[in-house]
């Protein structure tokens, strides 16, 4: 079949599976947006912002699995998506962004909005193209999509000049790709699945350290197995939560610098971790040095390049956590495993210790709201069900911390970037992939002013996201920082001159409500879900001098947390 | 963790998808990533659709382990050795011109390039270029060698290598 380049475009997404591509119009990109036009297998999303389009399609990856597809104009469009492309590219997360670009005679002449978009993204992708001949187009394509879902995932950039869309080829839906410069591993090598089960056999005080690989993987009832079996406690990365459900009685929490006193001091007196598509980041390991001093290492993650990064380990092992996971237990079940289980008692009853300090205990003070209080509000009127996006900042760590994860892909947010701005537009990825489901945003009122003009596209979409706004008049995790280390002095986090937030949905033509005591909390979050077709704003005013705890200062080692 | 410190110099050979671009993604890599580069040099191979690159560089085990594997994480990467953890052979060009305006002068330059066994391939009547062609630190001396020979230009092609006997990098 004979077809202009855009035309080859809009027919390959549909043909890819794509319902959605979120994005902004402009001069280089008019041919893509005239054969949109055309057809109706793929759903075109009009976001406000470029940035916006591509937390759009990260929000849809995340809660699917599926990628995310963006398409913006050159030059502006492209260096406003960047970073989107960016926070995708930090947690792993599968998106094709298509940008427009100039024709290609007139590249590197300075041309109107011309930018160099692979050279722009090139350290935030995994991989990026561009397209010089219309032939090359739907093979290109379909590198992208392969490139961007398998192996660990990741953002890809297809750059397609406008003059590439005009032209004529041949289309025929490419099904199959290889590609000799590209062949990630997925499974694991015996040898090393034997060593890892003789450490885990021998080990009296393990831990199961468990990140955002297996929630990419959709691996998480293999870890719930894995867990049992060994009976070993475990621990989640923020991007872990909901890989491994919160109300498991082996659950200890959260670690890191925000993570709970059981699962820091757990992970830091342990002599195994057996650490699980997680990458040892910094805001995890605090103070490397000191970090676990005793534990040997068993580290399964499919990236090689995340093994061995920042800590020693003993034993490597390059796989999808689900295959790995299942070669474990074959091996477990047919190697003879036999644990010490006095010592593996022994080392519960020092980690039910441990919880007894009872880290995420707060005082409450009369009608002042506390903001963890309204996050297990909402936990309790979503019945802790609900899809729940972030932006960054203390209301991020609380939500983390109070809502109580049970599934995988339930709790979205931006950990690696820490992008401030991802929460709505995220939600609107959410929403759109699940048009029934409850969609919390929780935010703070400085992120949601960064893309608050997306409450625009809510309404063009009917896009009933619930925004819970937790506004502590500060930019509260600066202000907290300036408290504990800047002796208080707090330059430029408070938030002046805020725009009232309920006058402000209303003009969007959304439902704004304000609450201010403790008691009118529940009742408030209950009437907002209960308008199941509309976008309500919900701007509670909380405790401004509230502070996240457990917190590791910078340089500690984790076993080193200050405490409420 | 306890990192082994000690710094190694090693000789990464890449093969790579001779496309536009691969040679900015490796360049790319080191800088955003703080590796060092001493030399770097491409070509495309005898199979036009691949490039050959041979980057030098310094770092520690666990550095030079980071090295290959973000190397190897390179969607244009297909293939890549480290020359240095077995036999190898290493060669570099180097190209200079002196001054040579004495009849001295020129003997004793002809002298010193019998010696090293390079040749001379440009004369003028003020100047000879000659082109030498071995390990780094061969060429190091030779360029040392010119002391009372005023040189006017230097260039050196960069490190390629190549292991010796049986192990081959291709596809
Ligand atoms: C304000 C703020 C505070 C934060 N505080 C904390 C904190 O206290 N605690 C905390 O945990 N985080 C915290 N974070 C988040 C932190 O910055 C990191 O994003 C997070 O710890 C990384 O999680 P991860 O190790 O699970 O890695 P991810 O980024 O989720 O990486 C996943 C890993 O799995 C691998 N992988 C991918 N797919 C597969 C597969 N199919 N099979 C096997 N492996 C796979 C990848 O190669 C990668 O190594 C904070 C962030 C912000 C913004
Ligand atoms: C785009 C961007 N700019 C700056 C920051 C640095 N930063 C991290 S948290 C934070 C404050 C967030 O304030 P708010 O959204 O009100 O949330 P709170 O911490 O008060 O809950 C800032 C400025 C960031 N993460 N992202």
């Amino acid at each position: 079949m004979k077809l202009k380049g855009a035309e080859i475009l809009t027919h390959f997404l549909a043909d890819e599976g794509v319902e959605f591509l979120f994005g902004y119009p402009g001069g280089a990109v008019l041919h893509i947006y005239d054969a949109i036009d055309q057809q109706d297998r793929v759903k075109h999303i009009l976001v406000r912002h470029e940035q916006a389009a591509t937390h759009a399609a990260d929000g849809y990856a995340r809660s699917t699995g599926k990628p995310g597809v963006v398409l913006v104009t050159s030059g502006p469009g492209a260096t406003n998506a960047v970073t989107g492309i960016a926070t995708a590219y930090m947690d792993s997360i599968p998106m094709v962004v298509i940008t427009g670009q100039v024709p290609t005679h007139l590249i590197g002449n300075d041309a109107f909005q011309e930018v160099d978009s692979v050279g722009i993204t090139r350290p935030v992708v995994k991989h990026n193209f561009l397209v010089k001949d219309v032939k090359d187009l739907a093979l290109t394509l379909k590198k992208a999509f392969y490139v961007a879902t398998t192996g660990r995932p990741g953002p890809v950039v297809v750059d397609i000049p406008k003059d590439v869309t005009a032209n004529v080829a041949d289309y025929v839906y490419p099904e199959k790709i290889e590609m000799r410069s590209y062949n990630p591993v997925v499974k694991a090598h015996s040898g090393q699945i034997k060593k890892a089960v003789k450490l885990m056999a021998a080990s009296t005080r393990p831990i199961i350290y468990a990140g955002g690989g297996v929630i990419l993987d959709n691996s998480s009832k293999e870890l719930i197995k894995l867990a049992h079996k060994v009976n070993a406690p475990v621990t989640n990365t923020s991007m872990g939560l909901g890989g491994f459900p919160a109300s498991d009685k082996q659950n200890v929490g959260m670690l890191g610098m925000h993570g709970t006193y059981e699962a820091n001091m757990t992970i830091s007196n342990c002599d195994l971790i057996i650490a699980i598509g997680a990458r040892f980041d910094d805001r995890v390991t605090g103070n490397i040095e000191k970090f676990a001093p005793k534990a040997k290492i068993i580290h399964v993650d499919i990236d090689p390049s995340s093994i061995a990064k920042n800590v020693k380990v003993d034993v490597p092992i390059v796989g999808s956590v689900g295959s790995v996971i299942k070669a474990l237990l074959k091996e477990i079940k047919e190697g003879g495993f036999k644990q010490d289980k006095a010592a593996l008692k022994e080392w519960w009853k020092q980690v039910d210790e441990w919880r007894e300090k009872e880290c995420l205990k707060y005082k409450t003070n009369g009608d002042i709201i506390k903001p963890q209080y309204a996050l297990e509000v909402l936990h309790k009127i979503t019945k802790g069900d609900a899809y729940v996006t972030s932006d960054v900042g203390q209301h991020q760590m609380w939500a983390a911390q109070y809502y109580g994860f049970e599934k995988p892909r339930r709790w979205i947010n931006s950990g690696g970037l820490g992008t401030m701005g991802f929460g709505l537009p995220a939600a609107m990825g959410v929403q759109l992939a699940y048009p029934k489901a409850q969609v919390a945003c929780v935010t703070g009122e400085g992120s949601i002013q960064m893309n608050i003009q997306e409450l625009s596209t809510c309404l063009q979409y009917n896009l009933p996201i619930k925004i819970i706004c937790l506004n502590n008049g500060y930019l509260g995790m600066v202000r907290q920082w300036q408290e504990f280390f800047y002796e208080e002095r707090y330059s430029s986090s408070y938030m002046e001159s805020l725009p009232d937030f309920v006058k402000l949905a209303e003009a969007y033509g959304h439902v704004g409500m304000q609450v201010t005591k403790a008691g009118d909390v529940e009742g408030a979050l209950k009437e907002a879900f209960s308008l199941k077709d509309r976008l309500v704003f919900v701007d509670i005013l909380t405790d401004p001098k509230e502070n996240v705890y457990p917190m590791v200062p910078n340089n500690a080692g984790l076993d080193e947390m200050i405490l409420v | 963790m306890k990192t082994e410190l000690k710094e190694r110099r090693h000789i990464i050979s890449i093969l790579m998808e001779n496309e536009a671009g691969a040679l900015s993604r490796i360049a790319g890599l080191f800088s955003a990533r703080g590796y060092n580069i001493e030399s770097l040099t491409v070509a495309p191979t005898e199979d036009l659709t691949l490039s050959r690159m041979t980057v030098v560089t310094r770092g520690s085990a666990e550095i030079i382990e980071q090295i290959t594997k973000q190397l190897n994480k390179l969607v244009d990467v297909i293939k890549l050795v480290d020359l240095t953890e077995g036999p190898h052979i290493e060669r570099e060009m180097l190209m200079i011109k002196v001054k040579t305006s004495s009849n001295d002068s020129r003997e004793e330059v002809t002298r010193l390039v019998d010696i090293f066994r390079g040749r001379i391939i440009d004369v003028t009547s003020t100047s000879y270029t000659i082109e030498l062609t071995g390990a780094g630190d061969k060429l190091d001396a030779f360029i040392s060698a010119f002391e009372k020979t005023p040189i006017l230009e230097t260039v050196r092609s960069g490190v390629s290598g190549i292991s010796r006997g049986a192990k081959n990098l291709h596809i």
